[in-house]
């Protein structure tokens, strides 16, 4: 049954961490995701009039942009949208089949689409809007967390991360376990003060955000500057250099 | 939330059936039905027709139809899977409860247990499709308190008129009082959810857009570009949404159709009894039936969703 | 990668045949590994139904996209045909223009054996403003040939960049500064993209940079803070100017009998060759020469402007939309950042005067500029007094700074020449066509002054034009003016849309018939692209390009070099699919013509075809002996880098080392290339340059002086009467600013707001809308606009509104944002497409909703006395897409863009459109 298991201490929690003071919104972690998946786990990720009026597809990632605060100070933000993995995820127990599952071994939530029946209700349990019904296929898909990467024994080691992760050209996307305290993503959540998306929905997302930086507000106090010695130009004339 | 007919018809007429099944059993133990030899077998049948054919309304609405009998695997867990097996499991009692019926008499000490059996497992499955729905939290106006007891009490409500119009065709008494039962619960079920309308429209979703996003620290945040330029998955389902003025208009055909009528027809078709009542009853729950309908319907077309926060969609 | 001009390297993994990932190749120097979404994307583009399957001979009316599918056999001979009798008659009435070309040191030196001067690429309409004012002023340039110390730099001031030809490098290398916790100010009207991330975003109005970046050099001087040591040893600060107003060699260096520029020395209070090693300049004061005349150094007369009252921030501030004291603060962070954190590497090196230094001193202060800068009718001398900027900040080539990336820098003033003059039958041109004029006797101008070339560069009235004009091409060609021309060949530029500024007047000009004789104005229109774009509807003749994954491409030194700061590097394609459809490489497509054209360099005396194919070309080809497209693995044994014999084995060679060379230069090299002996020596050895003298960076720039003093009367080659003056205004040797032309020549009431266009990361101009994933995240693009600005002006978002300029209007929907000056708006481009082309749906979005800018702009000025001005920067003819002035009204009606020319129907063979698209390698779907 799609029980959830149980945290045990030092529990292996494998998800990202998102930073949002360095992306770009370039979008490329989104595509690639799609590029990697459409022939990989959950693939295909079906497109609907992909060259009609309203060209449409399933993406496990998505990439929004948004801005907070007013005027001058306020902030652009680029906020990709995947699969937090949550350690308490709605998304599996509602689920009728136990299509939907989190794995015991590393916290990953994955749809067997061999036993999906396409009811839907896990997107309606997520909060986040991270599950997308394949309406061409009829099943759920959703990020896997690269599994198909990550654990690929054909692929070389320093190349075993989701595909976004990898391609980031902004480093923006980490890849870890947050299970572990001294993980390098761990540590970066607690130096960074990283964060839980939407926690008063109690589903304890794995995969976490870094806030963008304050910015070092800016002095607009009128300095007044050296004045010009009369001398104008010439206060160089003496100035001794050397070829 | 997209309200697909398919799962609007679904809660609705199953509701129904489920409901009659109960008073069914309730009335059968406390000796209230009709006595005639073929009322029980008929009023069942009825009752399973409504349950049955909602039943099958619903796998329309899955990906996989052919794979809907894997949905009764998670039980332990999953209130879809829950209310597939009470469905399933109700259809024993119900066909035990016709049998018995026929074979010991509507009143038998048999017939009564199978009677109240097949009332909890009805009740049971109506349980379920509530909770179904009271338990997803990104949904405010359905992860609340008002969402069980209305469930329930529309069931009853439709499930009372429906046996109403079927007892009309026996016997008078046990029809004025199924006819007078619908016509309480019928009252109680408009006050609950004049209730939940109050409390959807007054309250508002605990997540924002600053929680969802976590930028709020940064001060107000709106949505500046979505991901894709047109439309997706998430938005047709999850971002439907109707006018506050056409939804007005929805919640008065709702009231008049569902409750007001009905409820009068009742009265009157319980009154006058014989072919009126004959003709006035099955009118009155036919009327329950399309005004609920239209309520299940607003149940959904009025539900948000937390998803749309992140595409620049307040509450 | 050929998704965009960034070059990143790609392994592609097949699948039974088809791709199944295209990963970046973790080695490759460009990318290392990363791929963005363009790049991510390169497999809806290898199955698009919107590729080019056979040549296409026109088969109605130019402009309607009827077409005929005709054999190659054919399509070639009349390419031959048209081409072969130009070339008997008048080689020059063949204009060659080849866009977003990759492979443009191939395709110029076809056009030079042809002999036509009327060759160019993209870079008019692109960014040779940077490119022209860098290689003038630091013999290397913003424009893909240089870049910031990533790993050292303590604070980067960026202006006017979203995306740039280096998109992984840039944003690889601004989360490294994220890492290092180094300050990023990105200067820049909108605040998306980098400037999303940026620390600081200064929210200037456009085309104000320049007053920006001189206040802040007025600041620096007035607070002393600057790198006199390095402006007297690496510039030409100290370089003595003749000051005899009138004179003909007024404001020209001194110079001795050998022609060496003299300088001031303190010492023997006497002028001497200013490259003297040791020598005291003065950089400061008069000096009355032994003829009795006087003269000034550099830096005094760059001094004396920029300490002028004119150029405080407080006399800028209103104008640039930024406050006085930001301005200061600016610059004092500058200083601080340049002096007080300075760099010192324990690394020696040896400079052009031989004398060995212990450490490099690095001023970790870098710049970037690109396209906001550029795209302006004063880039050129904005740029320039970047460029200034970072000299008196000592922070070129330093460690910390910006960098030249090898094989820059190169000798200033840039060479060779353009060629053209005495273009005749049957004959090939002495030199390429595009350069670098020195003066006005470089002009590819008659004695009358009359331009030589079609686009008019090189003439008075675009005199540094090393790119060329292609923005004025269709234009002149339709008036005829300065000549007709008889074949227009172009090569992938969607001149018939994005890239034409007024689209509609491009699509009528290349359809206006001869009213006489019933003739197009432009009579043959010669096309090659890969995909079912608006200018294929506008060709005759449509030669169907292959696309990047299945043909032989080369990245060339001799054309614009990826490669970094730590060394040169070049690369290949090589073709991983044999092509499903009936299309040929362009490349291999020239060299046929070559042959058949019987061109000098493509026939051998037997008259057999020197090149069996482009491949051949990029192993056999010399362009100098020793010096071919590729410089890695040269020699019979592969083991020369730069210079050596042709290697048959060598392209073996690159797809063993991952389809690309790279050569790492010694850490002695690293900085200080303009005068680091080691390196310059090393270039000359690898053919990047033939001289080892130091490269003196030229704050004053004594060329542009040469155009200033022929417009005042001297010298043999001089402008026409009406352009005197604006020579005289625009060529000032030291940088100057002036409003964007356009503001100046219209009523600016009228047109209150700026409008300017962004890159959008996930898509390449117009070519990704037929890319079923990039199209996605645009389908249709909004009009930005600043919030308080909109609710001024009772709008709202979602509104439609009409954009409304000098030339036109275009109709658009309204998205309000706070990040934006509140005196602009903008817009993603090029997303808005005609209907029927990139063969999507006649009602895509991308016709109905999305919007097209360029319909509102402008290719050339409001006549001003009848002369017919481009609406291009004066000095180099950029083409000045920023300087649009437009105002905003809420639209009526359909919900719907305008103009909406008819929809193009679709060129013949064109693939089916899927309605349901279910990629996955391992399933043959219905993807063809
Ligand atoms: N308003 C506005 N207009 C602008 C700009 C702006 O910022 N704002 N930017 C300007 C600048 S800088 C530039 S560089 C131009 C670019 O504009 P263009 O260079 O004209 O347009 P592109 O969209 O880059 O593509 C040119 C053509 O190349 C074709 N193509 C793609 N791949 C291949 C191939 O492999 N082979 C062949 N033969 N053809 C291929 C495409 O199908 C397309 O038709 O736009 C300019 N126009
Ligand atoms: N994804 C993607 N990458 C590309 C391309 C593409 O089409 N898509 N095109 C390639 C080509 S051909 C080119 S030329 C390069 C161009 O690369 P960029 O130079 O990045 O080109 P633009 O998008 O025109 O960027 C111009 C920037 O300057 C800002 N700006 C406009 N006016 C001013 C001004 O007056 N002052 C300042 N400070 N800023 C101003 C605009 O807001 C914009 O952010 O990109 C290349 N890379
Ligand atoms: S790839 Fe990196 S920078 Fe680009 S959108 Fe995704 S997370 Fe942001
Ligand atoms: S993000 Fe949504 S889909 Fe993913 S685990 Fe959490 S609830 Fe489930
Ligand atoms: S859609 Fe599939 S995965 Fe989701 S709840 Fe239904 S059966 Fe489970
Ligand atoms: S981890 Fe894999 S599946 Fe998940 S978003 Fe990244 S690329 Fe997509
Ligand atoms: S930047 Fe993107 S599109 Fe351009 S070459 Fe690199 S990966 Fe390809
Ligand atoms: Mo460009």
């Amino acid at each position: 049954m799609t029980r959830i298991p149980q945290p045990q201490p030092g529990q292996k929690k494998l998800g990202l961490v998102i930073d949002l003071d360095t992306c770009v919104g370039c979008h490329a972690c989104a595509v690639n995701c799609k590029e990697w998946n459409t022939s990989g786990h959950p693939g295909p990720l079906t497109d609907f009039d992909p060259y009609q009026r309203k060209p449409q597809g399933v993406w496990l990632n998505r990439v929004h942009t948004y801005e907070a605060g007013t005027g001058q100070d306020s902030r652009t933000v680029h906020f990709p949208r995947s699969c937090l993995h949550c350690e308490e995820p709605p998304c599996v127990s509602v689920c009728p089949t136990g299509a939907s599952y989190k794995r015991a071994e590393d916290g990953i939530v994955l749809v067997n689409e061999e036993i999906c029946i396409g009811c839907q209700l896990c997107a309606w349990a997520c909060p986040y809007g991270a599950r997308e019904l394949d309406e061409d296929q009829g099943v759920m898909k959703k990020c896997t967390l690269c599994i198909d990467r990550i654990y690929n024994e054909n692929l070389p080691e320093s190349a075993r991360v989701p595909a976004c992760v990898a391609t980031c050209p902004a480093s923006a996307r980490h890849f870890g376990d947050l299970g572990d305290p001294d993980s390098a993503v761990s540590r970066l959540v607690a130096d960074r003060g990283g964060f839980d998306l939407m926690p008063e929905m109690g589903t304890k997302p794995v995969n976490k955000y870094l806030p963008p930086r304050r910015r070092q507000p800016a002095s607009t106090a009128a300095e007044t500057e050296a004045p010009v010695p009369a001398s104008g130009v010439l206060r160089w004339i003496d100035r001794v250099l050397s070829r | 939330m997209k309200p697909a007919l398919s799962v609007v018809f679904f809660t609705t007429v199953s509701g129904a059936g489920w409901g009659m099944l109960f008073w069914l059993g309730v009335l059968d133990a406390a000796s209230f039905l009709p006595d005639g030899r073929w009322f029980g077998p008929v009023a069942v049948g009825v009752a399973m027709a409504l349950a049955s054919a909602g039943l099958l309304a619903s796998t329309r609405h899955l990906g996989r139809p052919e794979r809907a009998w894997r949905a009764l695997s998670q039980w332990r867990s999953s209130w879809l899977s829950r209310e597939g097996v009470a469905a399933l499991a109700a259809y024993l009692p119900a066909i035990g409860f016709a049998a018995a019926w026929l074979q010991v008499g509507p009143f038998a000490p048999l017939t009564r247990a199978l009677g109240l059996l097949g009332a909890v497992v009805g009740c049971a499955t109506v349980v379920c499709t509530a909770m179904i729905y009271r338990c997803l939290t990104p949904v405010r106006q359905w992860h609340n308190g008002f969402v069980l007891p209305t469930y329930l009490l529309l069931a009853a409500y439709s499930g009372a008129a429906c046996l109403s119009a079927s007892a009309a065709f026996w016997q008078p008494g046990p029809t004025r009082l199924a006819a007078s039962l619908a016509a309480f619960a019928g009252i109680a079920g408009a006050a609950c959810k004049r209730a939940y309308w109050r409390f959807i429209d007054r309250g508002h979703a605990a997540s924002t857009i600053e929680s969802a996003t976590g930028l709020g620290t940064l001060g107000a945040v709106r949505m500046l570009e979505a991901p894709h330029t047109e439309e997706n998955y998430l938005m047709r389902e999850m971002g439907f949404r109707i006018a506050r003025k056409h939804a007005g208009k929805l919640r008065r055909v709702t009231f008049l159709l569902g409750f007001a009528a009905p409820v009068m027809l009742l009265a009157i078709g319980a009154a006058l009894g014989g072919i009126v009542g004959q003709v006035i009853l099955p009118l009155a729950a036919l009327c329950v039936l399309a005004g609920l309908y239209v309520e299940r319907w607003l149940f959904f077309a009025q539900a948000t969703h937390t998803v749309t926060l992140y595409y620049g969609r307040p509450d | 990668c050929y998704m965009c001009a960034c070059r990143c390297g790609v392994r592609v993994h097949l699948k039974d045949g088809r791709i199944r990932y295209i990963e970046g190749n973790p080695d490759h120097p460009v990318n290392h590994g990363v791929l963005c979404a363009k790049g991510s994307a390169g497999i809806m583009n290898q199955y698009s139904p919107a590729r080019l399957t056979k040549p296409l001979l026109r088969a109605g009316p130019r402009g309607a996209g009827m077409f005929r599918e005709i054999e190659w056999e054919e399509a070639l001979g009349i390419a031959a045909g048209w081409l072969g009798e130009v070339r008997a008659r008048d080689p020059k009435r063949l204009a060659f223009f080849t866009g977003r070309d990759q492979s443009q040191s191939f395709t110029g030196w076809w056009a030079k054996q042809f002999g036509t001067p009327n060759f160019a690429a993209h870079g008019g309409f692109c960014s040779v403003n940077m490119a022209a004012a860098g290689l003038y002023t630091l013999g290397g340039s913003f424009w893909e040939f240089g870049e910031p110390d990533w790993e050292r730099t303590k604070y980067l001031l960026m202006f006017g960049v979203a995306e740039d030809h280096d998109s992984n490098p840039i944003k690889m290398g601004l989360a490294k500064l994220k890492q290092r916790g180094a300050k990023f100010v990105s200067v820049n009207p909108v605040k998306t993209g980098y400037s999303a991330i940026a620390d600081e975003w200064i929210g200037i109005r456009p085309g104000t940079d320049g007053l920006f970046v001189m206040a802040l050099i007025h600041a620096l001087l007035e607070a002393d803070r600057l790198d006199l040591d390095f402006l007297a040893r690496y510039t030409n600060a100290s370089w003595l100017v003749i000051q005899e107003p009138g004179a003909p060699d007024h404001g020209l260096f001194v110079r001795d009998a050998e022609g060496r520029p003299l300088a001031w020395d303190r010492a023997r209070d006497a002028p001497m060759d200013a490259s003297t090693a040791g020598m005291q300049p003065r950089i400061v004061g008069e000096a009355r020469l032994a003829d009795g005349r006087r003269a000034l150094p550099v830096f005094h007369l760059l001094a004396e402007r920029f300490m002028d009252g004119r150029h405080a921030p407080e006399a800028v501030a209103e104008r640039c939309g930024v406050p006085a004291a930001t301005i200061r603060r600016i610059a004092r962070e500058l200083a601080e950042t340049a002096f007080d954190q300075a760099i010192t590497l324990d690394q020696p090196w040896t400079d052009t005067h031989g004398r060995r230094h212990a450490t490099m001193l690095g001023r970790p202060v870098a710049m970037h500029a690109m396209r906001g800068v550029s795209a302006h009718s004063n880039g050129f001398h904005t740029c320039r007094a970047i460029h200034l900027l970072q000299m008196l900040l000592g922070a070129v080539d330093t460690p910390g700074s910006w960098r030249y990336k090898s094989p820059y820098p190169r000798p200033i003033p840039p060479g060779p020449p353009p060629c053209g003059k005495g273009a005749k039958q049957l004959a090939m041109l002495s030199g390429m066509a595009l350069g670098n004029p020195r003066g006005p006797e470089d002009l590819l101008v008659e004695k009358d002054g009359t331009p030589i070339r079609i686009d008019k560069a090189f003439s008075w009235d675009a005199p540094l034009a090393a790119h060329g004009m292609m923005h004025t091409l269709i234009a002149n060609a339709h008036a005829g003016d300065p000549y007709e021309i008889e074949v227009l060949f172009l090569y992938m530029a969607n001149m018939a849309w994005n890239s034409a500024m007024n689209p509609g007047e491009a699509a009528r000009m290349l359809t206006d018939r001869d009213a006489a004789t019933g003739e197009y104005r432009i009579p043959r229109v010669i096309y090659s692209d890969a995909f079912a774009s608006e200018m294929v509807a506008h060709a005759d003749l449509v030669l169907p390009d292959t696309t990047y994954f299945e043909r032989w491409d080369a990245i060339s030194l001799l054309d614009r070099p990826i490669g970094s700061a730590e060394g040169p590097a070049d690369a290949i394609r090589q073709p991983v699919l044999i092509p499903d459809r009936d299309v040929r490489p362009f490349q291999d497509v020239l060299i046929e013509l070559g042959a058949r054209l019987r061109l000098p360099g493509f026939v051998n005396e037997d008259g057999g075809a020197t090149y069996r194919d482009y491949a051949d070309y990029i192993v056999n080809h010399q362009r100098r002996p020793g010096i071919g497209p590729l410089a890695g693995f040269r020699g019979p044994a592969g083991e020369e880098a730069g210079v050596g014999a042709p290697n048959p084995r060598q392209l073996d060679a690159y797809i063993a080392n991952g389809c690309f060379w790279s050569y790492h230069l010694p850490p002695e090299q690293h900085y200080y290339k303009h005068a680091n002996a080691a390196y310059l020596d090393q270039a000359k050895r690898m053919g990047f340059t033939d001289s080892t003298a130091q490269i003196v960076l030229q704050l004053y720039s004594e060329p542009l002086q040469k155009f200033r003093l022929a417009a005042e009367g001297h010298g043999p080659v001089q402008p026409p009467e009406q352009m005197r003056a604006r020579i005289r205004r625009y060529f000032d040797p030291l940088p100057i600013w002036y409003p964007p032309m356009e503001q100046e020549a219209i009523e600016q009431a009228a047109y209150p707001l700026h409008a300017i266009t962004q890159r959008p990361p996930a898509m390449y101009h117009s070519w990704h809308s037929q890319n079923a994933w990039l199209r996605q995240i645009h389908s249709r693009n909004h009009l930005f606009m600043n919030r308080r600005t909109g609710m001024a002006l009772g709008l709202a978002d979602g509104d439609w509104v009409w954009v409304i300029s000098r030339s036109g209007r275009v109709k658009a929907r309204l998205k309000l944002m706070e990040g934006v000056n509140p005196d602009t708006v903008w817009t993603w481009n090029a997303i808005g497409k005609r209907a029927g082309a990139w063969s999507l749906a006649p009602d895509a979005p991308e016709a109905r909703q999305g919007f097209l800018l360029n319909h509102v702009i402008s290719e050339f000025l409001p006549g001003r006395d009848g002369a017919r001005q481009a609406n291009a920067d004066p000095v180099t003819g950029q083409a000045a897409w920023y300087d649009l002035r437009v105002r905003v009204e809420r639209a009526a009606g359909a919900e719907q863009t305008e103009p909406r020319p008819p929809a193009l129907r679709g060129p013949a063979g064109l693939r089916g459109r899927l309605r349901v698209l279910r990629y996955d390698a391992r399933t043959p779907s219905e993807v063809r």
